[in-house]
């Protein structure tokens, strides 16, 4: 047994530009065999044009991307035989057979045909559409469309599986069912998926890049990052009180990590970060109202993918600093 | 839809081969359909090609034969080869009239024989045309649109020919795609003729290669 895990995609340096616009800068990471790896970043962060480098699609501006050591520019077609590829707009020829088109998509990959045969067997079962085989993909929902855009994807088993934003666009049940179908996959596969979902990552994936405009921002796992991604819930609380006294009373309260306050005339209002986990948001008006001071208003604020990232960035500027 | 196009193909050619054969002196010949079917090509091609890769950008199953371990030059001429066989398809059927022909007539095997030769060089010759087209833009319509054109323009070069001198008059007349075909029809098999064809095939599969390719780095 070897000991040491092959690394199955290596990224380093990776660099696109567009015309002038800095799409992706300098992304560095690897994915070590079996691993189910999220990408997670806001609308427009690189995510897309990350996973379409890697899948051969463009090259890259500078850097070197290698998928299970093959280089998607000097060893292109071997390193894309062993990619398995669902874009964000399933691509499906829409008056085919499921059974047509995935006979189609295995002689594309150099199947043969008595292989396409098992191999259609069983991907049809693992992703459960054997009623549909004669239907015609324009006809399927959504969800099944996913379906057969995954089975594609895994029919020749590649090595590394890329899923770009695989649960989007489909209704909530779909959304659960896709989602354990991914992790079900996940199990024998490398699997990179891309989101801007912040729970799908929890609930999939064993480690994080977070990249945010081109760039990675953090990498670990959702329970390290936990802290710091599910850290962001805010309380928004209106006092009447003396201000310094009330901001260093709310600092010292467990489970603060920072307060800021916003002096509205009548009322200050204060907006705090606080840690998840804690029930603070029950406890808080009490504390307040020991304190004496008039509590006119207390609400919680969710946090954007956006202020995440922000808080993020911003945490790692303080660290280093 | 390639059944359908084949359809009116082979109807409009049947009627022509049935007006050509029943004048009071006729000629056993196919030269009365073949002739006039050229023109149906310049209908006919962008309509079948239009599809081939618009159609695969606007459904985003280009990203996937990108992605697939395939070389983009075999995309274009997988389907380019497939439109070739549509063609010989449809043209397949029309051997019935030449039956015809020796059912009744004594005609000469040569000349059907260089004209067949020449229908699938026109007709390949409209189709890699209509193949560049469509590699040019997701819209269907607009790859049709732009190939119709581009057909138009290369057999109307022939009549302004005819109304120009000189050096401008042997230009217009050696690109005009009609220009080319009159010989086979004639039963000649004029070797700069197949060239002309072989070339215009060779450069248009070939543009559209690279339009597929420049997608890359766009």
């Amino acid at each position: 047994m070897a000991n040491e895990l092959q690394t199955m995609i290596e990224v380093e340096g990776l660099t696109k530009l567009y015309g002038d616009f800095v799409a992706i800068a300098n992304l560095n990471f690897s994915v070590k065999k079996g691993e189910i790896v999220g990408l997670l970043g806001p609308n427009g962060s690189g995510k897309t044009t990350t996973m379409r480098i890697l899948t051969g699609y463009m090259p890259p501006s500078e850097g070197i991307v290698k998928i299970a050591g093959y280089d998607v520019l000097s060893d292109s077609l071997s390193a894309r035989a062993r990619i398995g590829y669902l874009p964000e707009t399933v691509p499906l020829y829409q008056d085919m057979e499921v059974g047509e088109y995935l006979t189609f998509m295995g002689a594309m990959r150099g199947m043969n045909n008595a292989k396409i045969k098992t191999r259609i067997d069983e991907v049809v079962d693992q992703v459960n559409i054997g009623h549909y085989l004669g239907t015609h993909i324009g006809k399927l929902s959504k969800g099944y469309k996913q379906r057969v855009g995954l089975a594609q994807a895994i029919l020749h088993e590649p090595d590394v599986l890329i899923l770009d934003e695989p649960t989007i666009g489909i209704d909530p049940i779909q959304v659960v069912e896709t989602r354990q179908l991914i992790k079900a996959i996940g199990k024998d596969h490398t699997l990179l998926l891309s989101t801007h979902i912040l729970s799908e990552v929890s609930a999939l994936c064993e480690r994080v890049l977070i990249i945010h405009e081109g760039k990675l921002v953090a990498e670990d796992t959702p329970e390290n990052l936990g802290d710091k991604l599910r850290g962001g819930e805010k309380i928004q609380v209106d006092i009447h009180g003396p201000i310094a006294e009330v901001t260093t009373f709310l600092r010292n309260i467990e489970g603060v990590i920072s307060v800021r306050q916003n002096d509205m005339g009548d009322v200050v209002r204060y907006i705090i970060d606080i840690k998840l986990g804690t029930s603070l948001l029950e406890s808080l008006a009490d504390l307040i109202l020991q304190q004496g001071w008039g509590l006119r208003g207390l609400n919680s604020v969710s946090m954007s993918l956006e202020e995440i990232f922000l808080q993020l960035t911003s945490s790692d500027l303080k660290e280093e600093g | 839809m390639a059944y359908v196009i084949g359809a009116v193909f082979l109807s409009l050619t049947g009627y022509m081969f049935v007006s050509s054969v029943s004048n009071p002196f006729p000629e056993a010949t196919i030269r009365g359909w073949v002739v006039t079917s050229t023109f149906i090509f310049v209908l006919w091609s962008p309509v079948l090609t239009m599809r081939l890769l618009a159609e695969e950008q606007k459904l985003g199953t280009l990203e996937l034969l990108m992605t697939s371990p395939v070389k983009d030059y075999e995309v274009v001429i997988g389907k380019y080869l497939a439109t070739l066989l549509i063609l010989s398809g449809t043209l397949f059927p029309t051997i019935w009239y030449v039956i015809l022909l020796f059912w009744f007539g004594s005609p000469d095997l040569w000349p059907i024989l260089t004209s067949y030769l020449g229908l699938m060089l026109f007709g390949g010759a409209t189709l890699a045309i209509g193949l560049l087209a469509s590699s040019l833009t997701s819209n269907q319509v607009l790859a049709a649109v732009m190939s119709f054109g581009l057909l138009l323009l290369l057999t109307l070069t022939n009549n302004a020919a005819l109304v120009t001198i000189g050096l401008s008059a042997t230009i217009l007349e050696e690109v005009s795609l009609i220009a080319h075909f009159e010989d086979f029809a004639r039963g000649i098999v004029d070797v700069g003729n197949v060239i002309y064809y072989l070339s215009v095939i060779a450069i248009f599969v070939f543009a559209a290669i690279r339009s597929l390719e420049s997608r890359r780095w766009r």
